[in-house]
């Protein structure tokens, strides 16, 4: 078995012309992981750059309304540029920068790991290209000069079905055409080894910090630890330091869009088959002859065909759980906590959330949830008035 | 050993890529039977993929004409079937890991095995995951192409020691599609294959005139010619046929030429 695998998923399925491009990128993360001169550079960004740690915020009167565990809300929308996305790109291209390169290239599909990457970019001296469907950039169009106005140039990729899929698709084709000079800051925990583990590794300081702030808070560990996942960074990062310890149930929560059982959907636990694609085994929402189905979701940032392979190997395993949430209970859970703690969650995050109102009233009162908010919904606002029938203009 | 062998037996090679299905799976056959007759010495079918990574636009959009007509693999295995009844010109599929993993690996190379394919390439299937399919390929036949790449260099000898059927030399950086010039140093790359194994090494990516083929043919054993015919299949659609079967024969006239 090659290299990078977690239990079966994995591996490095990429064209030739880019091997030796991972293979360095492998080398130089190994290197610079054990490095304290980076990991302080990197502790120095995440600190005073992007705002962290960021807060675990109790949601009381959610916890009250629902009757049920007490919930906790980490709060990755408080992060300079309002997601989780910058953890990542703050270690990526910093170790682009220790590599002598001098251009990053991304794909996007809400905006949110765009903006981060042409935030850094724009920090670190760095050009900066981002891939992003066309579909998306109309959906996300403030995302989109919030990028240019960071000095990116930002690419909107007709092929396909214009979204997050073909966006990664176009940013691989990219890269084979230009190594040299260029690292892809790749947004989530997938594509070919080593990304998956890089990703995760810079994501983990999520479930770090939830770790230790939750045993100041409530002196133990949580029951639940719930996110969103799409590729599964931010699910990662927030289960990551909790996978050890098995009493923590981890949920991952995944876009149905229509429903799973219509074809408007985006959740591949519940819908996928094993496949290989983007450089991965993993699921994959596909037809009988392997065809990458044109998955959908109200939320661009989840409207991926694939998981990440290691939340593949955590479900085949039954470590975590992956349930789906439909847009519907989505666009209600981002009414509802932005009315009842005056937070306005990403639609991303919002599946989450909508999952913990289902389950929080089971459980007993001494129980605790914490749910990952990995971004903020700005950027949301517009495409959820026009989901409840009201035209607004940005 | 496979028919691919053959396909180096006739002067410098000439080895044309259609997409299965672009315009229709009828032209398809009739491509092969004339690309034969031009002077074409393997052919590659490619099998549309939704998302194929490493093709340029004009491949890209062939896939989507190609899926778009509803084609499927087993409507590939039904008309490789007819064609194998007229010619035994030496034939390899080109399509994305997806397509044989989401098969049955064992069901699909078994099954182009017993239609008499000769070859299978993968661009999305690098030295490093092989064994997700060679074994199978050894045991039913099927030569499994390695590709190599401008930037494959200490790699190189590695990749070629292992290779079987022909070493798929790729031209130039970046994805497949017609190029001005091709600067890569591809005679230094064709001689670390040679003195790993004694192969035969085809040049692809990027070539489209007769000069380009005849000096990518003078330094190596082939030229492989993708979109440059796609491109004429796009243009000339259901009558296609007559259009590309002139360009093969120009084409393997200059690798001939060289």
């Amino acid at each position: 078995m090659s290299k990078g695998r977690f239990g079966i998923h994995g591996g490095q399925y990429m064209p030739e012309t880019l091997m030796n491009a991972v293979i360095e990128l492998e080398e130089a993360y190994n290197h610079y992981k054990n490095d304290p001169q980076f990991n302080a550079e990197l502790t120095e960004l995440y600190n005073e750059y992007a705002g962290r740690p960021s807060r675990l915020t109790y949601a009381a009167h959610m916890t009250e309304k629902l009757g049920g565990a007490r919930i906790y809300l980490k709060r990755e929308d408080l992060n300079h540029t309002g997601s989780h996305k910058i953890n990542n790109v703050l270690g990526q291209v910093l170790l682009a920068k220790k590599m002598g390169k001098t251009r990053v290239i991304a794909e996007t599909g809400a905006g949110q790991h765009g903006v981060a990457t042409a935030t850094v970019a724009a920090l670190m001296g760095m050009e900066c290209e981002i891939f992003m469907g066309e579909e998306d950039t109309i959906r996300q169009a403030l995302n989109v000069y919030r990028m240019r106005l960071l000095g990116a140039q930002v690419h909107p990729v007709k092929t396909g079905t214009a979204t997050l899929k073909d966006a990664v698709s176009e940013t691989m084709r990219e890269w084979t055409n230009r190594i040299e000079d260029t690292h892809y800051v790749l947004g989530s925990v997938m594509g070919p080894h080593p990304f998956p583990t890089i990703v995760r590794d810079f994501q983990a300081v999520i479930s770090r910090e939830i770790k230790s702030q939750i045993l100041e808070k409530e002196g133990r560990l949580p029951d639940v630890v719930m996110a969103c996942v799409g590729g599964g960074s931010n699910a990662i990062g927030a289960f990551y330091h909790f996978i050890e310890n098995e009493e923590v149930q981890l949920i991952g929560c995944e876009a149905a869009g229509r429903g799973v059982n219509t074809k408007e959907t985006a959740a591949t636990i519940a819908t996928g088959r094993l496949g290989i694609f983007h450089g991965m085994k993993s699921y994959f929402c596909q037809d009988e002859y392997g065809q990458i189905a044109p998955v959908y979701s109200i939320s661009a940032g989840l409207d991926y065909p694939g998981i990440g392979p290691e939340h593949a190997h955590l479900y085949d395993t039954g470590r975590a759980q992956y349930v789906p949430v439909t847009d519907d209970e989505a666009v209600e859970a981002f009414e509802y906590l932005s009315r009842t703690e005056g937070i306005i969650p990403a639609i991303e995050s919002a599946h989450a959330v909508a999952h913990a109102m289902k389950i929080a009233p089971q459980m007993d009162k001494d129980k605790i949830i914490v749910i990952n908010i990995s971004g903020r919904g700005d950027k949301d606002c517009a495409a959820i008035a026009r989901y409840r029938g009201e035209e607004i203009y940005e | 050993m496979s028919k691919i062998q053959n396909a180096f037996q006739n002067g410098k090679a000439f080895i044309p890529f259609i997409t299965c299905g672009d315009p229709s799976l009828a032209v398809t056959e009739q491509l092969v039977y004339a690309m034969e007759e031009a002077g074409a010495d393997l052919i590659e079918l490619g099998i549309p993929f939704s998302d194929p990574t490493a093709e340029g636009p004009v491949i890209q959009a062939a896939n989507m004409r190609a899926l778009s007509q509803g084609v499927t693999t087993d409507d590939i295995f039904e008309m490789v079937f007819r064609i194998r009844k007229k010619t035994q010109i030496p034939m390899v599929f080109m399509t994305y890991a997806n397509v044989i993993f989401s098969y049955g690996a064992e069901r699909f190379i078994r099954r182009a095995s017993e239609l008499g394919m000769d070859g299978l390439i993968l661009p999305d299937l690098p030295f490093e995951e092989k064994e997700e399919f060679d074994p199978l390929c050894r045991q039913y036949g099927i030569d499994l192409v390695s590709l190599i790449a401008p930037t494959s260099k200490e790699r190189i000898s590695m990749i070629a020691k292992e290779a079987s059927g022909f070493v798929y030399c790729v031209s130039s950086l970046g994805v497949t599609g017609v190029r001005k010039e091709i600067q890569t140093d591809i005679g230094a790359m064709v001689k670390l294959v040679k003195e790993a194994n004694d192969i035969p090494c085809a040049v692809g990516f990027g070539i489209s005139t007769p000069e380009q083929a005849a000096r990518m043919a003078s330094l190596s054993d082939g030229a492989i010619v993708g979109s440059a015919i796609v491109k004429i299949c796009a243009a000339y659609g259901e009558d296609c046929v007559p259009y590309v079967k002139e360009y093969v024969r120009e084409m393997k006239q200059a690798c001939l030429e060289e």
